[in-house]
């Protein structure tokens, strides 16, 4: 009974604010002496979704007239979209190339040109799920060829060799992939195919390149790897929850995931090059074996104009990128949306990148 | 019917006769007999899946099993005992009645399940906060749908304000009015219509709105104008069939008393359809009050409230919930909550329009209908 | 028996031209001629934004190296095989469930259980596919691994079974449960309006209940039976985010239905590739919406010959 009162007295007071006032928590919409004022529109990666979420509400407490919108439409509907002038910024898990970047883009200054930020560094994390394994060694090679259907058996002498001490059974494989285009897949194939090149022939992309089990999203591929048995899949590392994490071979050690690591390789890899001083698009280098780096790692972008036709919307996207690159915000997407924050050295570059949108 | 019938095959409709001893019921199997079959059939095939599985034949015991096996079996044994004791016509009819309580029956075990799960996922974020909150500034844990209630309710509203007009007058034009090529391409090409994918609709107003307002547009209302497009063939094609129920003579007895083509539509026609159209309606809303891959591309996505359907982005239910499934921040528990929470609204919400529909359906009736 | 659906004669609306007659009917005509170039307007859209695709040299689209015609057709064959399982299976349910409820229940149970079953069509698309994921798909897999083993021999069941029950099969009873309210309510409507009269005429000539049912009911609901199922075959057609969390795709062509590699659907794909698409990838997705838009087509044309072939030697019979 208690249930149906609740609904009785939510459904007449939704009724009540839905046609009279406003959400009690808009009611008082934070610090109105905040600086920034205004409403801006970002869309895309929808990796980032969670910690834009937790930036854009920080922010928005700061500055209590500040509204910011973000849409998780997708990597690519939110670059086509930045690029045909309908957004203030856009999200997106591989960046710009320097000739889109460079390019006359309607939303910006006529030869302006648009920059990427690197400003969300996520691990991503091989999860398996079998009963009895809470720890699990394997190197690029094994799992390039696991997922591509060669290794069709737990107790395959390859994994074994690997790990002597687990009681791995005799059951067939369940390798779960992405069944949507995804910056997840594009990475995790860029890693297989750098560090394992001779057993992934196919090149990194959107799409995962060859046959087998799929589900749909992060979300999906980890229910698939959860409700099923003797699965093996990868999703973002902040989704894996109880599922075994897999201790990647780097160099001749195994090392477990942790987000620190994760933002080494960051750090330790070069720039894209043939690009100006502030378009900050990584080269991941996932060969990088020096000791406590974790190779498998999703950066995301945040693009944004150079040069704003509007200079109030410059200074909203400059005084919200740069909160979004201030150790605060990245502590805060770290704890509520599992990012690795970006490292101190690569904090600067890209706070000098945001200092020069006009 | 030509067929001759043997005198003994004067079944009850019911399939059970009353229970006095008249030349009626002779030769019938006892009212108490099909119920009382399939109870023990039930029961025997849970005993002998239990066996097996003791057994180690099957493994584990499975519920699943033993009541499929008893349904089959009490399905063959009434029908073979009816056939022995009453004949081939009304084995028939038993088996028939057994198939069709059957489909009642399987159908049920979705939608409990389906309910069950919404239900059971929703209640704990199913509070107060839910239903006065939006998502602006909300951090982890807390947060409600307020926004998303207020967009999936002006959004839907103002499709159905489109769809029902169009949908409906085009229905009329097709039972009462179309003949010729016009009707036949209106026919056609509304079962067509239904073929369009949600998403594609979604492009659709995009590529429409963005023509008329620049890149980058989102309304609450480009996300009605898309649904439109989903939900006008529904309405058209359930219309229709309804209209094309209504008795000719109702019709004609109007004419004959002189009163004009429109108002014996209005009159007469449409409140005697008006049950069947307004179910149509409602599985129209139904339809499209769920559908979200438009709603993304067009109506856009915000955690602010927003009233005003012609200006900015509004948030929907379907919108909020799959975002909340899709893209969860570490505490997974918080959002999958909310997501649950949101899809048990959204189906209050359809229950109740269905519950007015019916409503409304009570005043426009004729008293003597059928 | 002459047809049920036949319309009001022309000769009663001749006879009596007034102002409300005329506006009534234009504005009749009006909605209709609306709906029409609603349906261009989508139509002109769908060729605009498919052209580039339909044209692009082999190796533009994703997952493979050949045209858009190589592209499109495992999406069509899924989408076409998909909403068939489903319908095969929503269809005798949904007229059961019809019968049962306008015909066999008692009135005070039948409308309290129609009003049940419509519960089902207010069940959001998302929530079928979260359903379909954590309840039914691994619900179904020991179902599955069984079907693989003993009857592995017909080609349907051909394993290995899925390791998750994400297959076309799971995919086709999760649609068959979405369309089983549209089928059912629609048919239900029509066999409650079918005449009473010949029903009684049935029972008191001695007709068993499925006899009334086979003569007095059926041939009257025909047209409405057809018409619900093409509402419920358009939904399972276009169905996107459903098929989109439940199915397990891959780019082939194949007719078993337990293993982990299906036939996508066109709507599915579009959903799942889309948000990561850039210029001519949404071109071919478009394209794929506008194959969709076809096979629509070809199969309506196709029920409707059908439904007047039959009406026909109905009316000859």
């Amino acid at each position: 009974m208690d249930t149906s009162r609740r609904l009785i007295s939510a459904l007449a007071l939704t009724a009540v604010l839905a046609t009279s006032g406003c959400a009690v928590n808009e009611l008082n919409r934070g610090d109105s002496s905040g600086p920034l004022a205004g409403t801006l529109d970002g869309a895309g990666s929808s990796a980032q979704s969670a910690a834009q979420e937790v930036w854009i509400a920080s922010a928005q407490n700061a500055n209590g007239r500040l509204t910011v919108n973000y849409e998780p439409s997708g990597s690519g509907a939110g670059r086509e979209s930045f690029l045909a002038g309908g957004l203030d910024f856009a999200g997106s898990d591989s960046a710009l190339t320097a000739e889109e970047a460079e390019a006359g883009l309607s939303a910006c200054v006529p030869g302006s040109g648009a920059i990427n930020l690197p400003l969300y560094i996520s691990p991503l994390a091989i999860i398996v799920n079998i009963e009895g394994v809470d720890e699990l060694n394997l190197d690029a090679a094994t799992i390039a060829l696991i997922f591509r259907g060669e290794i069709t058996a737990w107790d395959d002498p390859r994994i074994q060799e690997m790990n002597p001490d687990a009681a791995l059974p005799s059951a067939p494989i369940t390798a779960v992939h992405r069944s949507d285009a995804s910056g997840t897949t594009k990475n995790f194939t860029d890693y297989l195919a750098q560090a394992a090149p001779d057993e992934w022939a196919a090149e990194s992309g959107d799409a995962f390149p060859y046959g087998g089990e799929s589900a749909q999203g992060n979300s999906g591929v980890v229910n698939a790897v959860a409700n099923g048995r003797n699965t093996i899949g990868y999703a973002d590392a902040s989704r894996a929850g109880d599922l075994t994490i897999v201790s990647l071979k780097v160099g001749d050690e195994f090392v477990a995931y942790t987000p620190e690591a994760a933002a080494r390789v960051v750090e330790a890899s070069p720039l894209e090059d043939g690009r100006a001083d502030d378009d900050l698009a990584i080269n991941l280098d996932r060969t990088i074996d020096a000791a406590g780096t974790y190779p498998l790692v999703l950066v995301s972008y945040i693009i944004a104009c150079r040069d704003y036709p509007n200079d109030a919307d410059a200074e909203l996207v400059r005084g919200y990128l740069e909160w979004v690159a201030s150790p605060e915000a990245q502590e805060l997407s770290a704890e509520f949306a599992g990012s690795a924050p970006l490292s101190p050295g690569l904090a600067d570059r890209v706070l000098a990148a945001i200092e020069g949108i006009r | 019917m030509t067929a001759t019938l043997p005198p003994r095959a004067a079944a009850d409709p019911q399939g059970a006769g009353p229970a006095r001893v008249n030349s009626y019921t002779s030769g019938k199997l006892p009212r108490w007999a099909a119920p009382a079959l399939t109870v023990a059939c039930l029961m025997g095939a849970i005993a002998v899946v239990a066996l097996l599985a003791a057994a180690g034949a099957i493994g584990e015991f499975s519920l699943v099993l033993a009541v499929i096996l008893g349904t089959v079996s009490a399905i063959a044994l009434i029908t073979t005992i009816s056939l022995i004791a009453e004949g081939r016509r009304a084995a028939t009819n038993r088996f028939m009645i057994a198939l069709v309580i059957t489909a009642f029956v399987v159908a049920l075990l979705p939608l409990v399940s389906v309910l069950s799960t919404v239900l059971v996922n929703g209640a704990p974020r199913f509070d107060l906060q839910f239903f006065t909150w939006s998502m602006r500034s909300v951090i982890g844990e807390g947060g409600g749908a307020l926004h998303a209630i207020v967009g999936t309710l002006q959004i839907t509203a103002w499709a159905t304000l489109i769809s029902v007009p169009i949908g409906l007058f085009a229905a009329i034009y097709l039972v009462e009015y179309g003949r010729g090529p016009l009707a036949r391409a209106i026919t056609f090409f509304v079962d067509v219509m239904t073929g369009i994918p949600s998403i594609v609709a979604g492009l659709f107003a995009y590529a429409l709105f963005a023509l008329i307002f620049g890149e980058g547009v989102r309304l609450g209302f480009a996300g009605s104008v898309a649904l439109s497009v989903l939900m006008i063939p529904v309405v058209v094609r359930s219309s229709e069939e309804m209209l094309k129920l209504v008795p000719n003579e109702l019709r004609e007895a109007a004419y004959a008393l002189g009163v004009p083509k429109w108002l014996t539509v209005v009159k007469v026609v449409l409140p005697t359809a008006a049950a069947g159209i307004i179910t149509g309606i409602t599985l129209a809303i139904a339809r499209v009050i769920g559908e979200t891959a438009p709603l993304l591309i067009v109506a856009g996505f915000t955690s602010s409230m927003n009233y005003n359907a012609f200006s900015e982005r509004m948030q929907s239910l379907p919108v909020f919930v799959y975002t909340q499934y899709a893209n969860p921040g570490t505490d997974v528990d918080v959002y999958l909550e909310r997501a649950w929470a949101g899809a048990l609204t959204l189906i209050i919400i359809v229950m109740a329009l269905n519950l007015i529909a019916r409503l409304i359906t009570r005043l426009f009736q004729p008293k003597a209908g059928r | 028996m002459t047809a049920p659906t036949e319309a009001p004669r022309p000769a009663a609306v001749d006879t009596v031209e007034r102002r409300g007659d005329k506006t009534f009917s234009r504005l009749a005509v009006g909605a209709g001629t609306a709906i029409l170039i609603a349906l261009a307007a989508v139509a002109i859209f769908l060729v605009a934004q498919s052209l580039p695709a339909i044209v692009a040299p082999a190796g533009s689209f994703r997952g493979t190296e050949g045209d858009f015609w190589q592209y499109v057709a495992p999406l069509a064959f899924g989408t076409v095989w998909a909403a068939a399982l489903a319908l095969i299976m929503a269809v005798p349910i949904a007229v059961g469930i019809a019968l049962f409820i306008s015909h066999y229940a008692p009135r005070k149970l039948a409308q309290p259980l129609g009003y049940i079953i419509d519960l089902l069509a207010a069940v959001p698309s998302v929530v079928y596919g979260l359903w379909g994921i954590t309840v039914l798909a691994p619900a179904t897999v020991p179902l599955y691994e069984w079907l693989a083993e003993n009857a592995g021999w017909f080609p349907l069941f051909a394993g290995p079974a899925s390791g998750t029950g994400r297959t076309v099969l799971t995919v086709a009873i999760v649609l068959a449960v979405m369309v089983l309210p549209i089928i059912t309510a629609l048919t239900r409507e029509v066999f409650v309006q079918t005449p009473t009269l010949n029903q009684e005429a049935a029972y008191a000539l001695g007709a068993t209940w499925w006899e009334m049912v086979r003569m007095a009911v059926f041939p009257y609901a025909r047209s409405g039976i057809i018409s619900a199922s093409m509402l419920g075959l358009g939904r399972a057609l276009g169905e996107t985010m459903a098929v989109a969390m439940v199915l397990s795709p891959s780019a082939i062509i194949s007719f078993a239905v337990i293993q982990s590699e299906n036939p996508s659907t066109i709507a599915a794909n579009i959903a799942l590739n889309f948000p990561e698409s850039a210029g001519i990838q949404v071109n071919a997705l478009i394209a794929t919406g506008l194959v969709l838009f076809v096979i629509t087509l070809i199969v309506n044309s196709l029920a409707r010959y059908i439904v007047n072939r039959h009406e026909r030697s109905l009316e000859s019979r």
